[in-house]
């Protein structure tokens, strides 16, 4: 443990990763991070989404080229440039949506490409029994004739990395190869991976369900912000460290003051839901929000917030419980519905569900605002410049000129530019999802402001954040989810980074029962 | 599973309707009106193996009517204004055929551009060509021709089972062979399966791409040849229209426009199908030969529809969806009810 990164004494290496840095214009989506795997070892990667997980294995896979590091595969130093390189060199990867072809028999897809042929007619017979031999070492009996599709999404992955183990490689990554599985295909699917960690297979597990790191993996690597947190043996790591790893900021970087906390009654209720909640997406919850309030809602990825953030919306059709303004019951069926009362909702995605990167950031700004008024009352280009000018102004929106299309700009001023569309419609609710996220630091600085500035003037806020930091410096009060619903609320002196954590990490034990 | 389904329907269509021909003109029942349907589709059938290649590995060729007139143009004036013997003419004819094709196929895997697109820019250019050539009908006249012509294998009934009949049936067996049973076969249905997935697994996507629009060329042109023994000239405005009633054929042969699936042997009996329906409006002799053109379309919409529905049943009856997939995707942690505090 005092050197976090260095391979377990009893390990050979096998893939060797130094000082990795890769950036997507100012953003650094990794920087000079290391990863040691060793032979037959299963190795979990962690980290909130924009940790920086999915460029790091695009880097090592060839997707994307490096800025700078090192890639050294059992000592030889790989630079693959296309997945095919990296397959040749002995690394495959297998993708929560399965890349193999739905419409050919499992035996072609075992052997595409290299399937058995006699004076160049391929010798279906001896293809299928390879293949029925090849699957039975991974404990399936199937019949291989049939179309993949025909078999389920458990079949389908073990299917890959049968085929990707036979072209000899030996690192295999899962890249969250049990989201879409239930409990008992996630037993084979285990048992398949402890197998070919016997055979001396590095495996890089990527998943966020903590309970199946520790059932599954032999050490964990902590990824945020593109930058590496830590790599640990995972029997020696409490999972509240490990939680603390992922979501957690060094000490020395926590500035933060706390918003002044005046008693919540004082305030204005701006909407209550009451037993709010949809069947299968994220239990009942209570909540009330008010004017001039900040509402955090922290959790690990996948622990409802989002979810939480669509059902407030009105983004998604609640099935229980009911939503109030002012002591009457509103019907929130449609985004349209949620902007008609006033809420503005900036979604985690930005690039796919907010902005519209062909449009200018004038066009951007005014979208929500001339859809509240309808096809029949468009804004004249004089009303629009005018909006567009005073909210690039107010919120330093650069380049200042309305006129480029939003998908030139950064991060940061692309979120400055949603949060104008929904200021313009002057609102009573924004709800924010992962405002910060894939922001450079100084326009960090600046959105946390805004939103503090924001809840002054009296808006309601309801704010996603993974860092649990920003959260703490701008939330009166921090709803705490876990496995899709409310746990706590932390509110007043309560609202710091330890009892949050607390509450994240408490009784996970259900987890692990519940997904069976 | 579900391509033998679509072609068991498109044979039971077939048998149900000659059967139903036969009643109302028992004449129809023989070798000789059978001989001839298959005389009078040859370059149908042989233009529509290639087509079914194309398609099931996901994309189109509109340039292949284009192809067989300009083939039918070349061919001729060779042979009668050139005096080039006729092997040589088919050769020289097949080669230029092959590099239009392989010329599309750059383009389309180059390029990254829709198919559609570049075929109908080669069906364009094909048949300007052909018009450059000769506006006017050019008879071919050299003795080859009436030989290849006269000569038919005689069948019990009176049947006639002409050279460029043969031909369609060989080169038919050939490219089910080449589709079903070889690699490259294999790699045409996993280019129309997905053709991320497919250059995932190492296969060489653009050559790949590149001979498939060769094939369809060349067979485009061997359909040339035969029309033109067809007709015994070479016309540029022959063959108008004959990329349409090719995808007509394959789609009712039970290939997946979207690509993945599909059967030469379906695709034959689409051929035959369409024969069968112009057969049967000679036969009745009041009809309008247009009417095929409405039976054919009807058809089409039927099959379709039958695709779709047979797609969505087979959907519903698999273990894990595609939409449940995505649905996973998207929220990963979904739980029973009874696990939320």
């Amino acid at each position: 443990m005092s050197d976090p990164s260095a391979p377990p004494a009893t390990r050979p290496s096998l893939l060797d990763i130094r000082g990795l840095s890769k950036s997507f214009g100012t953003l650094k989506a990794l920087d000079g991070v290391d990863f040691t795997l060793g032979e037959g070892e299963i190795h979990a990667l962690l980290g909130e989404n924009g940790a920086g997980k999915s460029t790091l294995i695009k880097v090592v896979t060839g997707v994307f080229a490096r800025d700078a590091g090192t890639v050294r595969l059992a000592g030889r130093e790989i630079a693959p440039r296309s997945a095919k390189d990296a397959v040749d060199a002995g690394i495959a990867t297998v993708y929560q949506e399965v890349n193999l072809l739905p419409n050919l028999s499992v035996a072609q897809n075992l052997f595409l490409g290299r399937q058995p042929t006699r004076f160049g007619v391929v010798r279906e017979g001896e293809m299928k029994r390879r293949a029925r031999a090849l699957l039975f070492d991974y404990g399936l009996d199937i019949d291989v004739g049939a179309p993949l599709s025909s078999y389920s999404v458990a079949v389908q992955h073990i299917t890959a990395i049968a085929r990707a183990v036979d072209l000899s490689a030996r690192v295999l990554i899962l890249d969250e190869p049990t989201a879409s599985l239930d409990r008992h295909e996630v037993e084979i699917l285990f048992s398949v991976m402890r197998k070919l960690a016997e055979r001396g297979i590095g495996i890089v597990f990527v998943s966020h369900f903590l309970d199946q790191v520790y059932e599954i993996c032999d050490r964990v690597t902590v990824l945020r912000n593109g930058r590496l947190i830590g790599a640990r043996d995972i029997a020696d790591l409490p999972r509240i460290d490990l939680i603390r790893m992922m979501l957690g900021r060094e000490l020395a970087e926590t500035t933060h003051e706390r918003a002044a906390s005046q008693p919540d009654t004082a305030r204005e209720v701006c909407v209550s839901f009451k037993g709010f909640g949809k069947q299968g997406y994220v239990a009942p919850f209570d909540l009330e929000l008010r004017r001039g309030e900040v509402v955090g809602l922290a959790g690990l990825l996948g622990s409802g917030r989002t979810e939480t953030a669509r059902l407030v919306f009105g983004a998604e059709r609640a099935d229980s419980g009911e939503a109030k303004i002012g002591g009457k019951a509103i019907r929130l069926n449609s985004p349209r519905d949620g902007a008609g009362f006033g809420f503005g909702y900036c979604p985690e995605e930005r690039k796919t569900e907010g902005i519209v990167a062909d449009l200018t950031v004038r066009e951007n700004i005014v979208l929500a605002l001339q859809a509240r008024r309808g096809l029949h009352r468009p804004l004249s280009r004089r009303e629009q410049d005018e909006i567009a000018m005073r909210y690039i102004r107010m919120l330093d929106i650069r380049p200042p000129d309305p006129e480029r299309p939003i998908g030139l700009l950064s991060g940061g001023n692309q979120q400055k530019a949603l949060l104008a569309r929904w200021l313009a419609t002057s609102p009573k609710l924004l709800v924010l999802d992962e405002p910060t996220r894939g922001i450079d630091v100084g326009a960090h600085a600046e959105i946390i402001r805004l939103v503090r500035e924001l809840c002054e003037q009296g808006l309601a806020l309801l704010v996603i954040s993974s860092e649990l930091d920003e959260i703490v410096t701008y939330s009166n009060r921090v709803v705490v989810l876990r496995d899709r619903a409310h746990v706590e609320e932390l509110k007043g002196d309560a609202v710091e980074v330890s009892s949050i954590l607390a509450a994240i990490a408490a009784d996970t034990a259900p987890a692990h029962e519940a997904a069976s | 599973m579900k391509a033998s389904t679509s072609v068991a329907i498109t044979a039971f269509v077939l048998v149900a309707g000659f059967a139903l021909c036969a009643l109302q003109f028992p004449n129809i029942a023989s070798t000789r009106v059978v001989a001839n349907l298959l005389t009078d589709n040859a370059f149908l059938g042989i233009v529509a193996a290639g087509m079914t290649f194309v398609i099931i590995s996901g994309g189109i060729d509109l340039s292949v009517g284009s192809v067989i007139g300009f083939t039918t143009v070349f061919t001729a004036l060779a042979i009668e204004r050139w005096g080039i013997p006729p092997l040589a003419a088919f050769a020289m004819v097949l080669v230029l055929c092959a590099l239009f094709g392989a010329a599309m196929g750059t383009v389309i895997h180059v390029f990254e551009l829709p198919p559609f697109i570049v075929t109908l820019a080669g069906m364009f250019l094909a048949r300007g060509v052909s018009f450059l050539l000769s506006t006017e009908s050019i008879p071919i006249t050299t003795p080859i021709y009436s030989a290849v012509s006269d000569f038919a294998i005689r069948l019990p009934g009176g049947g006639r089972l002409t050279a460029i009949a043969i031909a369609m049936l060989v080169i038919l067996v050939l490219c089910a062979l080449l589709l079903h049973l070889t690699r490259f076969g294999a790699n045409v249905y996993a280019l129309g399966g997905s053709r991320a997935a497919t250059a995932l697994m190492g296969i060489p996507v653009g050559p790949m791409t590149i001979r498939i629009y060769m094939l369809s060329s060349v067979l485009a042109g061997l359909a040339g040849i035969v029309f033109s023994f067809y007709t015994a000239a070479g016309y540029s405005l022959s063959a108008v229209g004959v990329e349409l009633d090719t995808i007509a054929a394959v789609v009712i042969g039970g290939t997946l426009l979207t690509g993945g699936q599909g059967s030469v042997i379906g695709t034959f009996l689409g051929v035959l199908i369409q024969g069968m329906i112009q057969t049967y409006i000679n036969f009745d002799g009041t009809l309008s030969s247009w009417w095929t053109k409405i039976a054919t379309g009807v058809l089409l919409f039927v099959f379709i529809a039958l695709q779709q529905g047979l797609m969505a049943l087979a959907r519903r009856s698999s273990l894990k969806p595609a939409g449940a997939k995505l649905a996973g995707a998207k929220s990963p942690e979904v739980k029973p009810a009874g696990a939320l505090t």
